[in-house]
């Protein structure tokens, strides 16, 4: 149906973000304006500080990367390891990040990050990220787009989970579904291949690590356990190589860059290039150049590498183990291992997952056939034409998952009284009755947690319900029923009911982490987004910025050594496609703008492969500007904010 | 023999209006999703509450019932059916994953009949000391000794083998016994499917009386594998 539009499916990464959908019967990655499948989940202010709607002006992903070394102060990347947190966790988390924290942030409250002048909530950095990829698959599309797929990480709680959910709502996408990560990729792999048995997912992306064991059969997939850390990813492993280089260049040249954000982001980059080299080289060398000229230089054997990362890999161990526990099997019965995420190209990380699963001894191998960074939203494009209906080719699949937590209520003396246990299939729900303890009273207080720990203080605090209103009876007399529902996303609904006087009780719900409805909604981005008049208008303008962007790039080629290589009749050809483009800029027809706009990209094919052959590497021929933009995206084998890789 | 399990309380359909029964998931003349229903985990699954059941059957009903229910199939209908179709489906989630673990099953059928059980896996009562069964006492008393001893000697660093082994034998004759329970409780299964009204209710009383020392004796198993594991 036309008027509800197609639902796409999103990978809202650490490091990256992309958009997918199903075409016909295939998932394929929606390519943003500069050819690009991944986003880079990098938000920057501009430096102008407000356009005329009051709202911050904000660029995304790769240009947004840009700016980090310059003007590291306005600039936030790997903000998902922010969401849904407190404010406790999240100093703890800033320690290696450029960004700060708003001054006036209060405990209990969503903190803020400061950027620039203007500060922001990680779920409305990540609603700029969202409203990128809503508009890349707008333009994609022709069309508006309003309905969406989010992937979580599986091992995110209830406050996490939320906050992607607001930032979606921020962004103006309808979020049917929050799929988990592992999930996600399971069915992007089950897709074309009409398995059954037992398969486990090994994720480790940019800063988070899930484990998941599925069973396949009919068509349906049936998590059977989930575990994971939250906190635990390439990041960690950027951040070893970073204090290494930091304290050494500090003692050996007694220069302390910690005191330079800036330098710090550009010697991180040094670092995060050493690591993919070590993926595929025995050995690579840390090169970065000092402020005072000098330079620092220190060879990284693999052995080395290994030995230095060996404890941050174990840590994927222990879940893994738990996992197989819970799900009552043994590492032999699990069929098939599929790698998931950037970090899982270290071949560290493949010993560790063929030694964890006995996969040699069994003549297995995990499997790596889909790209590791695209694998997410692939599945959640599947689950979005799952959600469409209507669709021959996933109509006979059916995704059902766990939560990953157990969730309990504060009991007397502090202990847990679990009421869902974790790996429980979703949605899921409890029934628990509550008293008063005083003659009179009318409040009862519940303290609900998510944790594995005996205490309610080593738990996670979810909310605070305040039962009110209850009608004055002797103590022990009210009987109030209160009921925990887990939904399909993961997401904690609470309901309840004094069941002597028949009178629906009211309840408060406090989350510990997160924010009001009325905050969600004050945070909204742009409302105007999903007008339809606006569309065309928009579309238009965004195809006009496209052109202008060619057509800039076009005339610094002019004065690129490789335009003197060209022939005269390209010249020419090149030269005409130009004038055309600017003159159907100057009107008002979206289509003539957009084919002048490709027939200019197809003009400058042989410029493109000089430029690309005399500046980057002899791998890239036959392509167009664009098509070149985009497969030296794809070469960045674990994407950072920091990494190369970008065409100009 | 056969005892009624649905509520017998027809009630009308929302989209048909014909009139069915409370405890269906679905209208039998429409199939529209009706609101969550009123009777109990067997009857989610149309079965007699029943102990001795076929795993291969359930698990193969709850996925066709999952394939209809599922909140992934009402993405885009009626904001009633959303709410239905989540209800539904956490209750049938709920009723399999009762149902499916032998255990659970048989604590919750006890409880249908009306008998006052602990939990095993809600974490409460899980220190419960008024159910000891009389027999266990000095022997878990010895073991709890045993177990804080070797606590101790671990903490400082060196294990004593002898107090090791001793441990493995405790673990190795309490798990044992954990069989034999379970044997027994599958006897009693049997009893209670097949039998009437008054055999029922005296097995009745002999699971519940199996369910605590098992819960005691598992809670036992747990404390010294953690503990050699530590």
């Amino acid at each position: 149906m036309a008027a509800e539009g197609r639902v796409v499916g999103i990978d809202l990464g650490t490091t990256n973000s992309l958009v997918a959908y199903m075409e016909g019967d295939k998932p394929v990655v929606i390519p943003g304006v500069d050819g690009s499948n991944l986003v880079p989940s990098v938000v920057a202010l501009d430096p102008m500080p407000k356009d005329d709607s009051g709202r911050p002006t904000v660029t995304v992903g790769n240009s947004a990367r840009r700016t980090l070394v310059e003007t590291p102060e306005r600039v936030i990347y790997s903000v998902k390891r922010l969401m849904g947190r407190g404010l406790e966790e999240v100093q703890s988390e800033l320690h290696f990040f450029p960004f700060r924290l708003a001054d006036d942030v209060e405990a209990g409250e969503v903190p803020r990050i400061q950027l620039g002048e203007l500060r922001f909530t990680p779920p409305e950095i990540s609603a700029y990220i969202l409203r990128q990829l809503k508009r890349n698959a707008e333009r994609f599309f022709g069309s508006p787009v309003t309905q969406a797929v989010i992937t979580v990480p599986a091992y995110f709680n209830d406050a996490q989970r939320q906050a992607t959910k607001d930032a979606g709502r921020m962004a103006g996408l309808e979020v049917l579904r929050l799929v988990n990560e592992p999930t996600a990729a399971a069915l992007a792999y089950g897709l074309d291949r009409n398995k059954e048995g037992l398969i486990a997912v090994y994720d480790l992306g940019g800063g988070t690590f899930d484990i998941s064991i599925l069973k396949l059969r009919d068509g349906i997939f049936e998590v059977q356990s989930t575990n994971g850390d939250t906190h635990l990813g390439g990041d960690d492993i950027d951040n070893l190589l970073l204090t290494i280089a930091l304290d050494e260049i500090h003692a050996e040249h007694g220069i302390d860059l910690r005191q330079h954000p800036g330098a710090v982001q550009a010697l991180r980059k040094s670092a995060i290039d050493a690591k993919i080299r070590l993926s595929s080289e025995s050995s690579a060398l840390f090169d970065f150049e000092l402020p005072n000229g000098d330079r620092y230089q220190r060879e990284i054997p693999r052995e080395v590498f290994e030995q230095l990362i060996e404890a941050v890999l174990n840590r994927t161990a222990g879940p893994c183990k738990q996992a197989l526990a819970d799900a009552g099997i043994t590492p032999e019965q699990v069929d098939e291992v599929v790698l998931v995420g950037g970090s899982t190209r270290i071949p560290a990380v493949r010993k560790l997952v063929e030694d964890l699963f006995h996969l040699p001894a069994r003549g297995k191998k995990p499997h790596i056939e889909l790209n590791p960074d695209e694998v997410v939203a692939l599945g959640a494009a599947v689950q979005a034409d799952i959600l469409a209906g209507a669709s021959k080719t996933t109509e006979e699949m059916l995704l059902l998952d766990v939560t990953p937590l157990s969730l309990g209520i504060e009991a007397l003396g502090g202990t847990v009284a679990k009421i869902i246990t974790r790996n429980s299939t979703i949605p899921a729900s409890a029934t628990e009755h509550f008293t008063t303890g005083v003659d009179g009273q009318t409040n009862v207080a519940i303290h609900v947690v998510q944790g594995e720990r005996e205490l309610a203080a080593d738990c996670r605090s979810l909310a605070r319900f305040d039962l009110k209103a209850i009608p004055p009876m002797s103590a022990g007399l009210p009987r109030i029923e209160v009921k925990f529902l887990i939904d399909a996303d993961g997401i904690l609904q609470v309901s309840a009911r004094e069941q002597r006087s028949g009178q629906q009780a009211q309840i408060e719900v406090k989350p510990t982490y997160g924010l009001t409805d009325e905050q969600v909604e004050s945070m909204i981005l742009d409302s105007f987004d999903n007008a339809e008049a606006d569309f065309a208008k928009r579309l238009l303008i965004e195809a006009r910025t496209e052109a202008d962007s060619i057509l800039t790039k076009v005339e610094q080629a002019r004065t690129n050594p490789a335009w003197g290589q060209l022939r005269g009749e390209e010249i020419s050809a090149i030269d005409s496609a130009c004038n055309h483009l600017t003159a159907v800029k100057a009107g008002e027809d979206l289509n003539a703008i957009r084919e002048a706009t490709v027939a200019l990209d197809k003009s400058t094919h042989r410029l493109a492969e000089l430029m690309m052959d005399a500046a980057v590497s002899s791998a890239i021929r036959g392509k167009t500007m664009g098509e070149a933009g985009e497969q030296l995206a794809e070469e960045v084998t674990a994407p950072h904010p920091m990494a190369p890789a970008e065409f100009k | 023999m056969l005892k009624v399990i649905d509520s017998a309380i027809p009630v009308a359909c929302w989209s048909c209006n014909v009139a069915h029964n409370a405890s269906t998931l679905f209208c039998p003349h429409c199939s529209k999703i009706q609101p969550a229903a009123a009777g109990d985990y067997f009857s989610v699954f149309s079965l007699v509450p029943k102990l001795d059941l076929d795993l291969g059957m359930l698990e193969h009903q709850f996925h066709k019932l999952s394939r209809k229910l599922h909140p992934d199939r009402f993405a885009r209908a009626t904001s009633s059916e959303k709410e239905w179709s989540l209800a539904d489906t956490a209750l049938l989630n709920d009723a399999y994953r009762t149902l499916r673990d032998p255990i659970r099953r048989t604590e919750y059928l006890l409880k249908l009949q009306g008998a006052e059980i602990g939990e095993e896996y809600a974490g409460k009562d899980r220190k419960d000391p008024s159910r000891v069964p009389a027999d266990l006492l000095e022997e878990a008393f010895d073991l709890n000794m045993q177990l804080e001893e070797m606590r101790m000697s671990k903490k400082m660093g060196d294990a004593d083998p002898e107090l090791q082994s001793g441990l493995e034998q405790a673990q190795k004759k309490f798990s044992d016994m954990l069989d034999d329970v379970d044997r027994d409780l599958r006897a009693q299964w049997q009893v209670w499917d097949n039998g009437d009204e008054a055999a029922r209710k005296e097995s009745e009383k002999k699971m519940v009386s199996l369910l605590d020392r098992r819960r005691y004796i598992s809670n036992l198993v747990r404390d010294v594998t953690e503990t050699l594991a530590a």
